[in-house]
């Protein structure tokens, strides 16, 4: 426990101090939600329908941006290489870097998100399912990408393969976190897209710890 | 004898060598038969016209696109538990065919669906599908060339491919969530009351059969050109010592 | 060559793009593996002359 505690310190102690990596997270976000409006026009009906799928996949790319940060440091100084030599598992290990690279960057998307909503015109309806469908879907982003950052370590050039890789594995959480929203502010059943969401996170959590461990022991054999 | 024999790269070579022209000459030959006899002897469909045609070539290429990435996802899953190093070649050299597939399921349901639906492209559960599974074989394909060491590439590649495999699938069902489209069920179906008559199924099975000697072909020439490229490899380096 | 009626066009392309793309993905895999071919036989020829 305390070994976990003393990664987790540090992972968020890097992230921090490190050209604040969660402020440039937030600010592409704040970017590219700004953007939508001056490619789509001003108009308010038109951004209120949007604005669902505009603020989940700001929120997606807005992650995707740090993730090949995620192991590339501790790759290439070896730190990699002592923290696979301790007691604690790789995949335990892997687990608690993604979970910092959601508190840092997933995290403050959740928070500033309803306000970005308001800017575009999003229904009263759908702020609270807004931050909910946020708040259960963007671990699953920072997990996945957990598995494009162990795939392309060391590889030169791996942030444009990182995207490529990752972006298809994003599908289902923004089908079902976009609906959520969108049907929270249709005024329809939100519950079915909820739990499917839910559903994918918990499988993402799961899984994806193996597998980013696997590629990242293939690295370093 | 059991069948991990063959993943003796020598075994492998001995045997595809020999059945290759006769799995090429099939190929060819169902091919000619099945598209012959499909667009020449096959009267119009009553809610399709003559465009029924382009059943012969989109069904099979959309099947064996999906059962390519299966060929990769089995080959990799073996690569993994046994490290046979023909078969995560044989998942290397099925991608490209598998894309190919792809893109071929893609446009001609694309030329087929102006027609017919009226647009060239919907955003329909299944075309979706298709194009998200080009997207995981563009990605497997360039993960495949962005690392130099062989057996590290096939390492990574089969993670991939597993990873992929369990959200392709979740992908598929996603879409399916996301718009209920347009597209025609099943062509072919254990269920009689589903598939399509007589007239166009039995060229139909023929086509498919060419396609899927075809694919067999294509897979076994690139996986011997692979086998080959991976012995020059150790042969420069021991010259190199 | 059969009536296609008014599909014949979409019919015709349909095929000629399916052709097109089998074709190239016949001709890449036969080139290179010509190609692999050849190499080796030179470079055994080599070791063993």
């Amino acid at each position: 426990m305390n070994a976990t505690f003393a990664v987790l310190t540090r992972e968020l102690r890097l992230a921090l101090r490190s050209g604040g990596g969660a402020g440039l997270g937030l600010a592409f976000f704040l970017i590219v939600v700004m953007l939508i409006p001056f490619g789509v026009g001003p108009v308010p009906h038109l951004l209120a329908q949007i604005a669902p799928g505009t603020l989940w996949i700001a929120a997606l790319l807005a992650c995707l941006l740090s993730l090949d940060r995620l192991f590339q440091a501790d790759f290439e100084d070896g730190t990699l290489d002592i923290l696979t030599l301790s007691p604690m598992p790789l995949e335990g290990l892997v687990a608690i870097k993604a979970f910092a690279h959601w508190l840092t960057t997933g995290l403050p998307l959740v928070i500033a998100a309803p306000i970005l909503g308001i800017t575009l015109n999003l229904p009263d309806s759908a702020y609270w399912w807004l931050v909910t469908s946020l708040a259960v879907g963007t671990p699953a982003l920072s997990f996945l990408g957990a598995i494009g950052a162990a795939l392309t370590v060391g590889i030169r050039r791996g942030g444009l393969l990182l995207s490529l890789l990752v972006l298809p594995l994003y599908i289902p959480t923004l089908i079902f976190g976009a609906r959520c929203v969108a049907a929270a502010s249709e005024g329809m059943d939100v519950i079915p897209a909820f739990q499917l969401l839910a559903g994918v996170t918990l499988l993402t959590l799961a899984l994806t710890p193996i597998a980013a461990a696997a590629a990242l022991r293939m690295h370093m054999r | 004898m059991s069948i991990w024999e063959y993943a003796n790269p020598v075994r492998f070579m001995r045997l595809t060598g020999k059945v290759l022209p006769w799995i090429t000459a099939l190929a060819i030959g169902c091919l000619a038969v099945g598209l012959i006899w499909g667009f020449f002897f096959t009267p119009e469909a009553e809610n399709f016209g003559s465009t029924v045609k382009i059943i012969y070539i989109h069904v099979p290429a959309a099947t064996l696109a999906i059962n390519a990435w299966g060929v990769m996802f089995v080959a990799s899953l073996i690569w993994l538990i046994r490290r046979h190093h023909v078969s995560a070649l044989v998942a290397k050299a099925t991608a490209p065919v598998g894309m190919t597939l792809t893109l071929i399921a893609l446009i001609t349901g694309a030329i087929w669906g102006e027609p017919m639906w009226g647009t060239y492209w919907e955003w329909d559960p299944r075309l979706t599908s298709f194009m998200v599974l080009f997207i995981f074989y563009l990605g497997y394909m360039a993960l495949w060339e962005a690392i130099d060491e062989p057996d590290k590439a096939a390492d990574l590649t089969s993670v991939l491919a597993m990873v992929g495999t369990v959200f392709a699938v979740i992908s598929r069902y996603a879409v399916n969530f996301w718009n209920q489209g347009l597209h025609q069920g099943a062509s072919l179906s254990l269920d009689k009351e589903e598939h399509v008559s007589d007239v166009y199924y039995q060229p139909l099975l023929l086509t498919m059969a060419g396609f899927f000697f075809l694919f067999m072909a294509l897979v076994f020439l690139r996986t011997r050109t692979e086998i080959r490229a991976r012995r020059i490899k150790a042969l420069q380096l021991q010259e190199a010592n | 060559m059969p009536d296609l009626g008014k599909y014949g066009e979409t019919i015709l392309t349909a095929y000629a793009a399916t052709v097109i793309l089998v074709a190239a993905i016949v001709v890449l895999s036969v080139v290179r593996a010509r190609k692999v071919k050849r190499q080796l036989t030179e470079l055994e020829a080599r070791r063993n002359g």
